[in-house]
C-alpha cells in the first residue's frame, strides 16, 4: 500500500503543490479530450444533410378550388393549403382578438410578437389574403386536424377536441397555440415555396 | 496474491448499498488495491487497450446503426449516406472501421506477449483458453461486420469464406445454404450477418469479463515468469497500473488516430467503394489484413478440404499450447533456445500474412507451403521438444531480485523510490 501513502503525504502538505497544479491540469485536459470525442456521438442524432436537403416544397395553387384545403408534405409534416371563401375571410376579420386564446400570429414569416389577426394569418399581398397555409399538426399533442369541422369552420382535432377556426386559430381547447404558419413565399401568382 | 478487498465504505449511503450489492468494493478490489507484479512492461497494458477499444467499438457500431440499412438493395447506399449527410458520419465510420483493425493490432501484441512470457501455463490455462475463445469471437464479428457495407469485396468475401464450409464431406453443401438463407449470398445472408455482427461484441463483452476474472483470480503473469512471492514483489493496482496502462492508452490513441484521420482507406480495399455485384467477381479477392495469414496457409493446401482443416487447425492449436509447451520455466527471457524460435515464428506468421495478399502462384504458393509446414512445426514438434533439451538459465528467486540485483536486495534502492513522497 505505499501507492496510497504517497499520495496521503502530497494531499497532507499544507497550501498548493505543483502536483495539485498538474493534477488539475491533466484532469482539465481529459475533460476537454472526452468533450470533444463525446460532441460527434450527439452531433450524429441532429437531421442529416439528406433530411435538411428535403426542406422545401413547392404547391401549385392554380390547382386548388375555392374552399377546397389541399394537404401538403413539408419536412414529413402535413401543410394545409386551403383556399378561403369571401365568408370564410369574413367571419376570421370579424373575431376580435380578445376573444383569441392565443393572441400571437404564429407566423414564421412576421416578427414573433405580431398578433393573431386575419391579415398576419394570411398571406400577405394584394389578393392573396384568401389564401391560408398552416402546419397541419395540432398544437397539443402532434396529431393531424379534420378540415371543415367544429363550430368555428375550421379544423377539428379528433384525438383531444381542440377547434380552430377559418384563420388556423385555436378557439376551444386544449391546444395552447394558434396552428403554426410555416415559413413560405410566394414564387409566382400560382405557386408557393415553403421552407 | 489474495486481492482481498480493503475497501470500507465511510458514507453512510455507501454503507446501506455496499450491504446489499458489494459493487464499489468488486470495484476497488479489482481496480484500485489488486496488487500487481511491480516489473510488469508496456507490454502488458494492451489488456486495458483491448477493452477500450471494444468499448470504441460498440459505442462507434450502435450509433452506426442508428443510420444504416442492412438491406442488399440499400445497405450499400446508406453506408455512403453516412459517409456525406450524417453529421461526422465520416469520423464514426472511420473510426469503426479503422477501430476493427487496432483491435487486431491489440491483441495481436498481446497474443504475442502471452506466447513470449509464457502467460498461458499453469494456472493461467483457462485464461489462456477464455482469450483464444475471444480471439475467434473477434474474427466472427470481424468477418461479419465486413459483409455489411455491401461493396464488392463485402459480397465476394462473404461467398469465399461461406463456400469454405463446402468442404466438409455430405453435410458442407447443407450447411452453406443454411448459412445463406438462400442459394447464393443475398439479403438474407446480409440480415442475418446484421444480427449477429451485433449480437457477437456483446458476447465478446461477456467473455472478457469471464478473462477478467480468471486473471484475477491466478492474478498477472511478469517478465520474470516467477510468481509474486511477498508484499515486496506488487504495486497497488491503481495509481501504478492504471497510469500506466492510462499512458499506454493514449499512445495507443495517437497511432489509432493517425490512422483515422490520415490515412483511413489504407487498410481497406478499393474494391469495397463498388457495389456489391453477383455477376462479377472482383479480379483479386484478398481478406482483410488481420486474416491474411490464415487465408496463406488455406491457399497452400491443394485439397479443398485439407486447406480449410489446416486454416482452422491454425487456430485450434492455440487452445493447446498451455499443455504442448512441456518446459517448467514461463518467461523466453530464461530460455535462450525458445526465444530464438520464438522470433522465427513470429517472422513466419508475418510472411504468412505477406503471402496472404500476394496471388496464389508460382513462388508465392512454395513459400506458403513452407511457412504453413512451420508454423505447425513450431507447436507440434518445437514446442514439446524445446522442454525437454533446452537448458534454462538460471531464474531470479522472485521479482524483487530480478529488478533491484541480488547485491542491493533492495535497500540501496529505497532512498531513490522514497524521495518524491518526501517532496510531496
Amino acid at each position: 500500500m505505499r501507492g496510497k501513502e504517497t499520495i496521503v503525504a502530497a494531499t497532507e502538505t499544507a497550501g498548493t503543490t505543483r502536483r495539485d497544479f498538474l493534477y488539475i491540469a491533466t484532469g482539465a485536459m481529459g475533460a476537454v479530450g472526452a468533450a470533444a470525442a463525446v460532441w460527434p456521438f450527439i452531433s450524429q442524432l441532429q437531421p442529416d444533410a439528406s433530411v435538411l436537403a428535403l426542406s422545401s416544397t413547392e404547391v401549385d395553387l392554380s390547382q386548388i378550388q375555392e374552399g377546397q384545403i389541399v394537404t401538403v408534405k413539408w419536412r414529413g409534416k402535413p401543410v394545409f393549403v386551403w383556399n378561403r371563401t369571401a365568408a370564410d375571410i369574413e367571419k376570421a376579420k370579424a373575431t376580435e382578438i380578445s376573444a383569441l386564446i392565443d393572441p400571437v400570429a404564429r407566423n414564421a414569416n412576421l416578427p414573433a410578437e405580431a398578433p393573431a389577426t386575419d391579415q398576419n394569418r394570411a398571406a400577405e399581398g394584394e389578393g392573396r389574403e384568401k389564401w391560408l397555409v398552416v402546419i397541419g399538426i395540432c398544437t397539443h399533442l402532434g396529431c393531424v386536424p379534420i378540415g371543415h369541422m367544429g363550430e368555428f369552420d375550421g379544423w377539428f382535432c379528433p384525438c383531444h377536441g381542440s377547434e380552430y377556426d377559418s384563420a388556423g386559430r385555436v378557439r376551444r381547447g386544449p391546444a395552447p397555440e394558434n396552428l403554426a404558419v410555416p415559413p413560405y413565399s410566394f414564387v409566382s401568382d400560382t405557386k408557393i415555396s415553403i421552407g | 496474491m489474495s486481492g482481498h478487498s480493503t475497501f470500507e465504505p465511510k458514507h453512510p449511503a455507501l454503507k446501506w448499498f455496499e450491504s446489499r450489492l458489494p459493487l464499489v468494493g468488486l470495484i476497488h478490489s479489482s481496480f484500485v488495491a489488486y496488487p500487481t507484479p511491480r516489473n510488469l512492461n508496456y507490454w502488458w497494458t494492451f489488456g486495458g487497450i483491448l477493452s477500450l477499444m471494444l468499448v470504441v467499438q460498440i459505442l462507434s457500431g450502435v450509433v452506426l446503426v442508428m443510420h444504416y440499412t442492412p438491406h442488399a438493395s440499400m445497405a450499400f447506399d446508406s453506408v455512403e449516406h453516412i459517409m456525406r449527410d450524417v453529421s461526422y458520419g465520416w469520423l464514426l465510420r472511420y473510426m469503426h472501421a479503422n477501430g476493427a483493425s487496432m483491435f487486431f493490432i491489440a491483441v495481436y501484441i498481446h497474443m504475442f506477449r502471452g506466447l513470449y512470457y509464457g502467460s498461458y501455463k499453469a494456472p493461467r490455462e483457462v485464461l489462456w483458453i477464455l482469450g483464444c475463445i475471444i480471439y475467434l469471437l473477434m474474427m466472427a464479428t470481424g468477418f461479419m461486420g465486413y459483409v455489411l457495407p455491401w461493396g464488392q469485396m463485402s459480397f465476394w468475401g462473404a461467398t469465399v469464406i461461406t463456400n469454405l464450409f463446402s468442404a466438409f464431406p455430405v453435410v458442407g453443401p447443407t450447411i452453406v445454404e443454411w448459412l445463406w438463407g438462400g442459394f447464393s449470398v443475398d439479403n438474407a445472408t446480409l440480415n442475418r450477418f446484421f444480427s449477429l455482427h451485433y449480437l457477437l461484441p456483446f458476447m465478446i463483452a461477456g467473455v472478457v469479463v469471464l478473462h477478467v476474472w480468471a486473471l484475477h483470480v491466478v492474478g498477472q503473469n511478469n517478465p520474470t515468469g516467477v510468481e509474486p512471492k511477498s508484499e515486496k514483489d506488487t504495486v497497488p493496482f491503481t495509481p501504478y497500473a492504471t497510469i500506466k496502462d492510462g499512458f499506454g492508452m493514449v499512445c495507443f490513441l495517437i497511432f489509432f488516430a493517425w490512422f483515422l484521420f490520415y490515412i483511413p482507406n489504407y487498410l481497406g480495399h478499393a474494391d469495397n467503394y463498388i457495389p456489391a455485384n453477383p455477376l462479377v467477381t472482383p479480379a483479386h479477392i484478398v481478406p482483410e489484413w488481420y486474416y491474411l495469414p490464415f487465408y496463406a496457409m488455406l491457399r497452400s493446401v491443394p485439397d479443398k478440404l485439407g486447406g480449410v482443416l489446416t486454416m482452422f487447425g491454425a487456430i485450434i492449436v492455440l487452445f493447446f499450447v498451455p499443455w504442448l509447451d512441456t518446459s517448467k520455466v514461463r518467461s523466453a527471457r530464461y530460455r535462450p533456445l525458445f526465444k530464438q524460435f520464438f522470433w522465427i515464428w513470429v517472422a513466419v506468421c508475418i510472411g504468412l500474412g505477406w503471402l496472404g495478399s500476394k496471388p496464389a502462384e508460382g513462388g508465392y504458393v512454395i513459400a506458403g507451403r513452407i511457412l504453413t509446414i512451420w508454423y505447425f512445426a513450431h507447436f507440434l514438434i518445437i514446442l514439446p521438444l524445446l522442454g525437454l533439451f533446452e537448458k534454462p538459465k538460471a531464474v531470479p528467486a522472485s521479482i524483487t531480485e530480478a529488478v533491484l540485483g541480488k547485491s542491493k536486495g533492495g535497500a540501496p534502492a529505497s532512498a531513490g523510490v522514497s524521495a518524491p513522497q518526501t517532496k510531496g
